[in-house]
């Protein structure tokens, strides 16, 4: 048995994942169009190489990084996830905290679903390293696990010795992890070596699995068997499946802020980025479908589908039925989940669920009290501030008060809120908090930049006063040699006139 | 709810303020069992009036009383307070601490969450100071069904104020010990109340700080209630009993022992129920630890070398005024920095 470590507070939550987690992984249905917006990643956005009237294969990239060697760049290409005709490029509402519309590239399916000519590589193991790097990023793969992280920049060559699976999967509801764990063994500890082979020289692999998920763990254990690599059970403790909670538990170290976890020579990766890996390599198909659990209250039957990214996520609530009652729809888990305000958004690269909440699951609206000071969101922080303080100066908007008592260390994990016995809605504080102080940051660098400008043309127009001061003052202190003469010819002249007189 | 997360733990203020008065229940029926009647109407009244003092500041600070009403922080301060009066003091002595308790403890400060010093003990001891005949003239246990248990005619008397009479009345252990040190008998010769007697609680006191055992079993109730942690308690009661015994060592004829420090006077309903209280005492374990030891050294050094021959409640009420402090000073470590608050360093 590996020696385990904790990590701070952390909350014991119902997972509600007997809802889905036994539903074999089924495709979803093609849908009519697709909606893939330019940027489903973190970094740059793409730029569309389609036009409209393009007829587009499966597979197919049809928005690239801005430049043309993507493995450099923070972006990711994205790829027609299904065979059809471009019909447009107009933007489109997206899965998007801001609520902001976003371009997006239409595609009506042709029904066909005919892929490209795929090129898979068998012998990935004879290629350098920056090759097989190559692939994953022309793929398109991002962090699948929420953050859309471009996984080619975390593949960088750098001084990584330690490897980790991410299959904690701890927030609520989510089970799209679990059941690839369950029916993909194979696929993702063959993902692992790829990654493995692109770091290079990795002492240690580990895949962390939460104990309330036996079945995952049993069939990657039987996978890992003689691969030399660590399928290792952690304590079902939310949110342990944070990449720095992760690694703290299996590896003791902790990530500072400012700090990647590669500044440590870790890398992190989901299970579902790691599928992706395997898929692209091994089979040349790049990132255009990925496993999506459509659960709550409000569907009828919770299931785990293989979605093609793109699709609209009202046709995947159709396709598994919504009860009467549904009344709130969540990407992702309760914990950390977007609420959405509409269902005609495609699902992206980073949906990991879609949540569908009835009344009685979601409102629970009790009144807010006052802080009484009892410290639960202190014992259940994971980063170990004081939720509470930082609560108290976020309200008196003492913005220099919330930095120093580590505002921008706070995940948004959730926990603080969930245990508060006064129903303080103390991440959306946070929130605010930190877009108010981005925002002054900003608004500080703009009026310097006037402010310099302001002084520079101040100083600019003084100078050039100054020196006309002095150009003149010198033209009437120092004559030019032809002036000189004028005037000395002007005074003989006149001398001469005094003369004849 | 409109932003993650949107699930809730079934917390609530009324659930921890009702868990705490749970954890009291035991101690206090045994409080107004031993009392009898006079206890029974002081502490109704005191309760009664915290509630009423409470509807009346909400509406003075224009704020929806409902919610706060229902939250049972009122109804708690009254049964603290109440918990630590002479069990036969007066009714105006219940109303008057209550108003001053809701009133000055904790609306003038802003309410709710607001107050720097306990409510109850910020009341207690003003009345100390202001009465302290009242405020000192404890009975002995006169349970129900025994002979010494008065009718509820009398009891009405007592209440309303008609005076005790002296074959009723009984010093504390403390006051004992007090007054017979002072007269230069020695600590080993003072003859008071067995440690059973103080276990059980059948010995004279305030209403409901007599029982070591039930306030010590609440007390532990709280704690895997998870409603308190251990280090305040464990610390007070460390300290105390540390630098008791240690006097005691030194020399046993001027100095009460840590046994008897332990269980008499308001020693342990102070440590689990009132050093605790959520509000006014710091938020990181170590600062709890010594916000604890404060209390004991305190309480030691009140009892000991003070005029009153009970010190928990100046003991509380000046380590609440040291709170802020220590929570400026006692940060926890955050993930990914030292304790200083830097963010560590980019070695392995």
């Amino acid at each position: 048995m590996m020696k385990l470590w904790q990590f701070h507070g952390g909350v014991h939550l119902n997972g509600y994942k007997e809802l889905s987690c036994d539903v074999p992984i089924a495709p979803a249905h093609i849908p009519q169009y697709l909606i893939l917006p330019l940027q489903q990643h973190i970094g740059e956005p793409t730029k569309p190489v389609v036009k409209v009237g393009d007829k587009v294969l499966k597979g197919q990239i049809i928005a690239e990084c801005r430049m043309q060697d993507c493995s450099m760049l923070m972006s990711a290409p994205i790829h027609a996830s299904s065979s059809g005709t471009v019909v447009s490029i107009e933007t489109h509402h997206v899965p998007h905290p801001s609520g902001l519309k976003a371009s997006c590239i239409i595609i009506e399916t042709d029904g066909e679903d005919r892929w490209i000519d795929l090129q898979p590589i068998t012998n990935y193991e004879t290629l350098s390293s920056e090759v097989v790097r190559g692939y994953v990023a022309k793929a398109g793969i991002v962090g699948l696990g929420g953050a859309g992280f471009p996984s080619h920049i975390k593949l960088r060559p750098g001084d990584i010795e330690i490897l980790i699976i991410n299959g904690a999967e701890c927030e609520p509801y989510i089970t799209c992890d679990d059941r690839l764990m369950r029916e993909y063994p194979q696929d993702i500890i063959a993902g692992a070596q790829i990654l493995r082979h692109i770091l290079g020289d990795i002492k240690q692999c580990f895949i962390g699995v939460e104990d309330n998920k036996p079945q995952a763990y049993d069939a990657l254990l039987q996978a890992a068997r003689g691969q030399n690599i660590e399928v290792i059970k952690v304590p079902t403790l939310y949110p342990t499946g944070g990449e720095r909670q992760l690694i703290k538990v299996l590896t003791n170290k902790e990530i500072g802020r400012g700090q990647l976890p590669a500044d440590k020579g870790i890398i992190v990766h989901n299970i579902e980025t790691t599928r992706a890996v395997y898929r692209a390599v091994t089979q040349g198909k790049p990132l255009i479908s990925r496993v999506v659990t459509i659960t709550g209250d409000g569907i009828k039957t919770p299931s785990n589908l293989e979605v093609l990214l793109g699709t609209p996520m009202n046709a995947l609530i159709e396709q598994c039925g919504k009860t009467s009652s549904a009344t709130k729809l969540i990407m992702g888990g309760t914990m950390m989940g977007l609420s959405l305000p509409t269902d005609e958004m495609p699902v992206v690269k980073t949906t990991n669920c879609l949540l569908s909440l009835t009344n009685q699951e979601a409102s629970q609206s009790n009144p807010v009290m006052p802080c009484i000071r009892c410290g639960a969101c202190a014992s259940a922080c994971p980063i170990n501030l004081l939720p509470q303080q930082l609560y108290w100066y976020v309200k008196a908007k003492d913005f220099e008060k919330v930095q120093d008592y580590a505002l921008f260390d706070c995940i948004e994990c959730g926990c603080c809120s969930y245990v508060c016995p006064s129903h303080i809605p103390l991440i959306s504080y946070y929130r605010y908090a930190k877009a108010e102080i981005r925002a002054q940051q900003t608004e500080k660098q703009k009026s310097d930049i006037a402010r310099q400008r302001h002084e520079f043309k101040k100083f600019r127009l003084e100078r050039e006063k100054a020196e006309k001061a002095a150009r003149h003052r010198e033209k009437i202190a120092t004559p030019s040699e032809g002036k000189k003469s004028v005037i000395k010819e002007a005074m003989e002249k006149m001398k001469a006139k005094a003369k004849n007189k | 709810m409109i932003a993650a997360p949107y699930l809730h733990e079934n917390a609530s203020i009324s659930r921890t303020m009702g868990l705490v008065m749970l954890a009291l229940f035991p101690a206090t029926v045994l409080g107004l069992y031993q009392f009898g009647w006079p206890a029974i109407l002081l502490f109704t009244t005191t309760v009664l009036a915290a509630i009423v003092a409470e509807y009346f500041c909400l509406k003075v600070a224009g704020k929806i009383a409902k919610p706060f009403l229902l939250d049972g922080s009122a109804i708690l301060t009254g049964w603290l307070l109440a918990m630590t009066l002479p069990p036969w003091a007066p009714w105006w002595i219940g109303i008057l601490g209550a108003f001053l308790a809701i009133v000055v403890g904790k609306h003038v400060f802003g309410g709710l969450g607001q107050n720097l010093f306990n409510p109850a003990m910020v009341a207690r001891v003003a009345l100390l100071i202001s009465f302290p005949f009242e405020m000192t003239l404890f009975t002995q246990p006169n349970p129900f069904f025994s002979v010494y248990n008065l009718s509820f005619n009398d009891s009405l008397d007592i209440f309303l104020g008609y005076p005790i009479p002296d074959a009723f009345t009984s010093a504390t252990v403390l006051d004992f010990y007090k007054a017979e040190l002072s007269q230069g008998i020695s600590a080993l010769q003072i003859k008071t109340d067995s440690l059973t007697q103080l276990l059980w609680g059948n010995t004279s006191g305030s209403l409901g700080e007599t029982s070591a055992l039930l306030i010590v079993l609440g007390g532990l109730f709280l704690i895997y209630k998870r409603v308190i942690t251990w280090h305040i308690p464990v610390a007070m009661l460390g300290t105390l009993t540390l630098l008791a015994s240690v006097l005691f060592w030194f020399d046993p004829n001027s100095y009460m022992s840590p046994v008897t420090h332990l269980l008499s006077g308001a020693v342990l309903l102070g440590a689990f129920f009132i050093a605790t209280d959520l509000v006014t005492s710091p938020v990181s374990t170590r600062g709890q630890l010594i916000f604890g030891a404060g209390c004991g050294l305190l309480v030691l050094v009140i009892r000991t070398f003070g005029n009153y021959p009970e010190g928990v409640a100046f003991a509380v009420l000046l380590m609440n005024g040291f709170t802020p402090l220590i929570d400026h000073y006692f940060k926890p470590r955050i993930y990914g920095r030292d304790r200083k608050g830097q963010p560590l360093s980019n070695e392995p």
